[in-house]
């Protein structure tokens, strides 16, 4: 990751901003490359063998029925969502000690993909409530916190989106993500706590024992889960890295416009009672 | 002698726009310094860089001595700025305010009395909510937590703005008394007579650079005639 | 730094003072937050009875998004940042000072309801060490984590909404906490709520902390 900007000398003193650098050559078409599609093949084979694996082969639990198979996807899912938040942090808390934009735009990426598998993780789970115990939500450990980190990341990016300054959002946005993971920890521990004191041992096992064929079903869904996070993070980390580019000014063309300013005479307002010009019909 | 301020090829941004297109000015101790030129031609912009608000990203930039390219935050403390903003508490009275503020740079609390008494709000006015002062009062009270800090720098943007005849008088009497004792003036101002009158020279500027400098040779007949730099200070 | 946050807070509640913002709008709003769920869940039954720890604690942090946004407000007035950033004050200790007269103002509240709960609710006061030690842990968790958001989302357009909609969330922890707390101390057995107050004081000193590192990069960069 090319997140450095070139240290540039002008009169033998060096430019400091990371937000200077030479314009970007004409932007890529599409953020694709041979290593991505590699990886996106990839996982459309992981995710055709988890499909494979998870409906058919694997054989339904003793308990839960077919339902269990919606676990394949939402642990995964769940493990996926924190490897998000931990990104963000990690690249909020390398922004703040490099200041180089990429971070940023790792921050930003590992929060959209977290967000992307909190849906996963929360319409899995729910969707695994309905037959099993009758309800869409219950108020299990996991889909609890979840719903509240959810919440969390959607704070996140709508501090992303304002109409900012670019450098105070980073600001901002920065030490929000540096606090994520810290939040997703204090809150699983929290809602885990509360709820193992409602719940017998019985009544909610969102992990169910499993082994053997199904096992395997479980690890591949881990195995697509990872090509298909790593996919979305590749791609759309390029998306913001080449939105930073495009943001980014040559300082020496700046400069030489602006002081183009000075050689050329100000507009003047035409002073009052001069015709406003053609087409002004007397009255 | 050091000069206060000296600043070359300054280049500073605000966001992505180059506020300072690399600006040459040299200010030396007890000088009273005016900048004048267009609306958006750089005046608050080289004000909030002597006070170490905004970085200067290109350049040389040194002020009482610190090179506001390694760090700006220690100059702050030896600068007072009074720009467009009041930097007041509404809901506080102007001896609160000015207590605050004094405290806040470590001003003791005879100079904030003494500040006050300065600017004739040590009086009846002293106990009154800002949001009930006049827009001159304030500019007042502003000045008042200016003076209360003794900077060494004064870094005045626009200061007879708002103010009436008699406080623009009594600006000009306590610029005029700490150059006396010392201090440096650098302002902007578009009361050119009053602003003349108090300064030792003026420079021009013009789309962040000062004009007739290598950066921003004098603009062409169209343009509105530069004011020369008049005299100087030997 | 002590000494800096000793003059904001004095400086906030000296503002606090004049305006009466607090004790005029946020504590009446508060009141009506507690009669509003009476409306709203039948007051005869049991319901009421049984929900009064958790809905005492909806209602400060309700009341406590007012305070903190008020708070924040003092420090978004023309010009103030700046002036800020050019005195001498410690970045942390403006924090620690700010976060103690919210701390201060959310007490006052936390009394008041405490009042009205037991008026309105029929609450009766039962271990009140532990209701004491929850609401003190609480208070501070609520004050560092909310002047630490309130800095976040400070003088931006869209701060009114943004403000609860990142910082509730993060509070619900604190929730959870301190009702499970206060249903220990009225209902339950009191020895189980102590580790819950552990987990507020936990809490409170990791954004004690976190705010008063973070506060000085968020009033230079923003």
């Amino acid at each position: 990751m090319t997140a450095t900007s070139p240290a540039r000398t002008h009169g033998g003193t060096t430019d400091t901003t990371p937000h200077t650098g030479p314009p970007a050559a004409p932007g890529p078409e599409h953020t694709g490359s041979p290593a991505t599609r590699v990886l996106g093949l990839a996982a459309l084979a992981a995710v055709a063998l988890l499909v494979l694996y998870g409906l058919v082969v694997s054989p339904p639990d003793r308990e839960m029925a077919d339902a269990v198979r919606l676990m394949y996807v939402h642990v995964p899912a769940a493990t996926l969502l924190y490897t998000g938040c931990f990104f963000t942090t990690l690249a909020s808390a390398m922004w703040l000690w490099k200041r180089t934009p990429g971070w940023d735009a790792l921050a930003e990426t590992g929060a959209e993909v977290a967000l992307v598998f909190a849906v996963v993780t929360l319409v899995t789970g729910s969707l695994w409530g309905r037959p099993t115990w009758g309800t869409y939500w219950t108020w299990d450990a996991r889909l609890t916190s979840t719903a509240v980190l959810t919440a969390l990341l959607v704070g996140y990016l709508a501090l992303r989106r304002l109409d900012l300054d670019p450098d105070a959002r980073s600001v901002r946005a920065a030490v929000l993500g540096l606090l994520l993971v810290p939040n997703v920890v204090v809150v699983n521990r929290s809602v885990e706590w509360w709820r193992s004191l409602h719940q017998g041992s019985t009544l909610v096992r969102l992990d169910p024992q499993i082994e053997g064929d199904m096992l395997v079903a479980l690890m591949i869904g881990f195995l697509a889960g990872g090509l298909v996070f790593a996919w979305l993070m590749v791609h759309r980390f390029r998306v913001a890295w080449l939105a930073q580019q495009a943001d980014r000014i040559d300082l020496d063309a700046a400069l030489a416009a602006r002081r183009a300013e000075a050689a050329a005479p100000a507009e003047r307002p035409a002073p009052a009672g001069r015709p406003a010009g053609e087409g002004v019909s007397p009255a | 002698m050091e000069p206060v301020v000296h600043l070359r090829d300054a280049v500073a941004l605000l966001g992505r726009f180059p506020a300072l297109a690399g600006i040459d000015l040299d200010v030396r101790r007890g000088e009273v310094v005016l900048l004048r030129g267009p609306n958006g031609a750089g005046k608050t912009t080289v004000l909030r860089v002597c006070a170490g608000l905004v970085p200067v990203v290109r350049g040389e930039a040194v002020v009482l001595g610190h090179d506001l390219r390694r760090d700006p935050r220690p100059v702050r403390r030896r600068v007072g700025l009074l720009g467009h903003a009041t930097g007041l508490f509404d809901d506080l009275t102007v001896a609160d305010n000015v207590a605050f503020w004094g405290r806040a740079y470590r001003a003791g609390r005879g100079d904030v009395e003494a500040a006050l008494a300065a600017v004739g709000l040590a009086g009846r006015l002293r106990d009154v909510p800002v949001a009930r002062l006049s827009a001159g009062q304030r500019r007042r009270t502003s000045l008042a937590c200016l003076l209360a800090r003794r900077p060494e720098l004064w870094l005045l943007d626009e200061p007879h703005a708002g103010l009436d005849h008699d406080a623009r008088d009594l600006l000009d009497d306590l610029v005029r008394r700490a150059v006396a004792q010392g201090a440096t003036v650098l302002m902007s101002s578009h009361e050119l007579d009053r602003a003349v009158a108090l300064a030792d020279r003026t420079v021009e500027l013009a789309a962040g650079t000062a004009v007739g400098t290598p950066a921003a040779p004098a603009p062409s007949a169209d343009g509105p005639a530069p004011v020369a730099e008049v005299g100087h200070v030997a | 730094m002590w000494r800096d946050a000793t003059l904001v807070a004095g400086r906030d509640l000296r503002v606090e003072l004049r305006s009466r913002v607090t004790a005029n709008q946020v504590a009446p709003f508060a009141l009506l937050v507690l009669v509003l769920f009476a409306f709203a869940l039948d007051p005869d039954g049991p319901v009421l009875e049984r929900a009064t720890p958790g809905l005492y604690w909806i209602t400060v942090l309700f009341a406590a998004v007012l305070a903190i946004a008020r708070s924040a407000a003092i420090d978004e007035a023309d010009g103030v940042r700046d002036a800020l950033r050019l005195s001498a004050l410690h970045p942390s200790g403006v924090f620690v000072g700010k976060a103690l007269a919210v701390a201060a103002e959310l007490v006052a509240l936390e009394l008041l309801l405490g009042l009205g709960v037991v008026v309105l609710y029929g609450a009766e006061p039962a271990g009140v060490g532990l209701l004491a030690a929850t609401c003190a842990c609480a208070t501070v968790a609520v004050a560092s984590t909310g002047t630490l958001y309130g800095a976040l989302v400070s003088g931006l357009r869209v701060r009114e909404t943004l403000l609860p909609l990142l910082l509730l969330p993060v509070l619900a922890p604190v929730l959870i906490a301190a009702t499970r707390a206060f249903e220990a101390a009225l209902v339950g057995v009191v020895a189980d709520g102590w580790p819950w107050c552990g987990l507020l004081a936990a809490f409170a000193v990791l954004y004690s902390v976190a705010g008063a590192l973070a506060y000085g990069t968020l009033l230079e960069g923003s």
